[in-house]
């Protein structure tokens, strides 16, 4: 029995190791590719930065407009999103739950389609068409669900309605209660949500490549861009860079929810000790 | 002092948006300082009714909520002056005990001073001194029912309004935090109401108990009333154990197929009517009201189906009285084998006769013609 269970530990620890190295190692050579003097003959010819700084040279714009567009798309699913999971979580029963999937549709749609929709709809608006504004709204479009999910989820583990309840005898209003109670309540959620809005923004492609016009690109677009007109070093060194940005925003995602188990953990303990 | 604040529900309904009836017109008055129970079955709108009366609900047109005269029915919750505890405790995950307790004083701008104070009281009073500091997640159900009780109190409410209070907890904490709300509420003088599906909760808590079923009141009274003369077979069903016969009253007593039990046994405290009734009607006894005699001075014979033996006494299910076995309880010490014939003689004044039969009853077409 015990040897049985050692040796399926091996087993699986060999086998997640082994998907671990298909998933990295990619990336690993990608990265090297990208300080290599010349990747086709290989590491012998030195490490260098000018990729890097070709790169940076020429698609400065491009990283620019990608910050701009994540977080003017995380201002706004904020403002639209955050009241939104709350009023289909008040409204609770059937026709909460057909918007809410309504919403969730452009997820499931192919983004070329959406795209296309938007151009067909209001590529008319020339002065629109061309501005970074077009791309915004195809990321709105597209991250608004997993914002309102997000805090729906947070909403409907904590059985808001009875807190606002207690609230409300205790006096306060809907604008106290709100501020005081709602919110910080569904913070884990609301921030999860931004961290996941603004993840995708940076790396939406589909979209992005069907609004995007020469003068308004974004990382992703500026990547597909590289690949198809520059040397394979630039493009890997785009890749780094892309990788620099967007790595921190996952390790942020990953400790936000580990830092909620561990303060559930904390307490739990605490609750020992005590009694 | 705000402590003898009276209440009263005129003509309360409740209609779901869907159409069902949570409840029926309902009229009801709650003296000032009195600990008032709804009890009732899941279902029964005591829930609805406590809701209504915080404001919580609203109510079909026509109804209305008074607190001491003063017509309250169109204040949201938040202007009734009430202090509400919920089954679910309701406690804010994101604040300490201290700023729970403090909420309601912080959001009548109390000065800072003021509010520690106050939260000093409250901590004192629950016995929860220690646990001021700590998180909602630190604390165990009990400790929380006593926050929420804490916060409550603090804002000094008109009306303390308590759904279920006890019923997430253990049966051991439920019986002592019982016997401490029951403290709280006579020391404090404070009008309170109180929801329950537990009969010995409301039986020990109330002054005035009122008894619902299917949206409407079944009895009210105190336990004692409701206890010892329930005006119909659901009440009696629902508090304690009842047994019921069907028999006839004649001159000479209440006429069990052709035994005729004396007019002593006869329970004649209420308003029930013990003058000859040709039509049959209906009686209850409670387990306790019975007797295990001899032959000769019995009511009625039977045979012991099965027992159960709860300690202090035992309990025995008796075939071959009526169609459902009678539950007789007695204290006799030794061991009574499946199958014994025993004699059983219901204890003076232990026999309650059930004039109006019970509205559930009835059809329901019948119901609602009686109400116009």
């Amino acid at each position: 029995m015990m040897l049985s269970r050692k040796l399926s530990f091996y087993l699986q620890l060999l086998f997640t190791l082994l998907v671990c190295a298909f998933l990295i190692v990619p990336v690993v050579l990608s990265a090297l590719a990208g300080v290599t003097a010349n990747f086709f003959v290989g590491l012998e010819s030195g490490l260098t930065l000018s990729w890097l700084a070709q790169v940076i040279d020429l698609y400065t714009d491009t990283i620019y407009l990608s910050l701009l567009i994540a977080f003017a798309c995380l201002v706004i699913t904020l403002i639209i999103g955050v009241p939104a999971a709350y009023a289909l979580a008040r409204m609770g029963g059937r026709s909460a739950r057909i918007i809410e999937e309504t919403i969730v549709l452009p997820v499931a749609v192919p983004g070329l389609a959406i795209a296309l929709a938007l151009i067909l709809s209001y590529g008319g608006f020339r002065e629109f068409r061309s501005s970074w504004l077009f791309i915004l709204v195809g990321h709105v479009l597209y991250t608004l669900p997993f914002m309102i999910r997000s805090v729906l989820a947070v909403l409907s583990s904590i059985d808001f309605k009875t807190l606002e309840e207690g609230a409300a005898s205790l006096g306060a209003g809907f604008w106290y209660r709100l501020k005081t109670v709602v919110l910080p309540n569904v913070r884990p959620g609301i921030l999860a949500g931004s961290l996941m809005v603004v993840t995708l923004s940076i790396g939406e492609f589909n979209l992005t490549w069907m609004l995007h016009t020469p003068i308004t690109k974004t990382l992703p677009v500026g990547l597909a861009d590289s690949y198809a007109s520059m040397r394979l070093e630039v493009a890997s060194a785009y890749t780094l860079i892309f990788f620099i940005m967007i790595v921190p925003l996952l390790i942020a995602m990953q400790m936000l929810s580990a830092s909620n188990k561990a303060k559930t953990t904390k307490h739990s303990v605490t609750k020992n000790i005590g009694s | 002092m705000n402590s003898n604040t009276s209440v009263q529900v005129i003509n309360c309904g409740k209609t779901f948006e869907d159409g069902t009836q949570a409840l029926q017109p309902i009229n009801l008055e709650i003296k000032g300082g009195e600990t008032l129970v709804l009890l009732g079955p899941s279902g029964c709108g005591k829930t609805t009714l406590l809701r209504i009366i915080a404001g919580l609900e609203t109510l079909d047109a026509g109804g209305q909520v008074l607190f001491n005269g003063e017509d309250v029915s169109h204040l949201p919750v938040e202007k009734r002056n009430i202090g509400m505890v919920f089954q679910s405790y309701a406690l804010f995950p994101n604040m300490t005990v201290r700023d729970n307790i403090g909420y309601g004083l912080k959001v009548r701008r109390q000065s800072l001073a003021d509010r520690q104070t106050r939260i000093q009281e409250m901590l004192a009073m629950m016995h929860i001194e220690n646990l001021a500091e700590r998180q909602i997640s630190q604390l165990s159900g009990g400790q929380r029912q006593r926050v929420a009780l804490a916060r409550a109190i603090a804002v000094r409410p008109k009306v303390l309004l308590l759904d279920e209070p006890l019923t997430a907890l253990d049966a051991l904490l439920r019986e002592r935090l019982r016997v401490e709300i029951d403290t709280l509420l006579r020391s404090l003088g404070i009008t309170a109401i109180y929801v329950t599906h537990d009969q010995s909760e409301a039986m020990a808590l109330a002054d005035r108990i009122v008894v619902m079923s299917n949206g409407r009141i079944a009895q009210q009274g105190t336990p004692r009333e409701i206890y010892q003369q329930p005006s119909n077979s659901f009440v009696a069903d629902f508090i304690g154990t009842a047994n019921k016969i069907n028999g006839r009253m004649t001159d000479q007593g209440f006429e069990v197929e052709g035994v005729v039990l004396p007019k002593s046994i006869l329970n004649v405290v209420g308003g029930n009517s013990t003058s000859a009734n040709p039509i049959q009607t209906q009686a209850i006894f409670r387990p306790e009201d019975t007797e295990i005699v001899s032959q000769d001075q019995a009511h009625f014979n039977g045979q012991v189906a099965s027992t159960f033996f709860m300690g202090d006494r035992t309990r025995l299910l008796v075939d071959g009285i009526s169609e459902s076995p009678i539950i007789v309880e007695t204290t006799f010490k030794q061991e009574i084998s499946i199958g014994t014939e025993i004699s059983i003689r219901i204890k003076d004044q232990g026999l309650m006769l059930l004039p109006d039969e019970l509205i559930e009853d009835l059809p329901k077409e019948i119901v609602e013609k009686t109400e116009q």
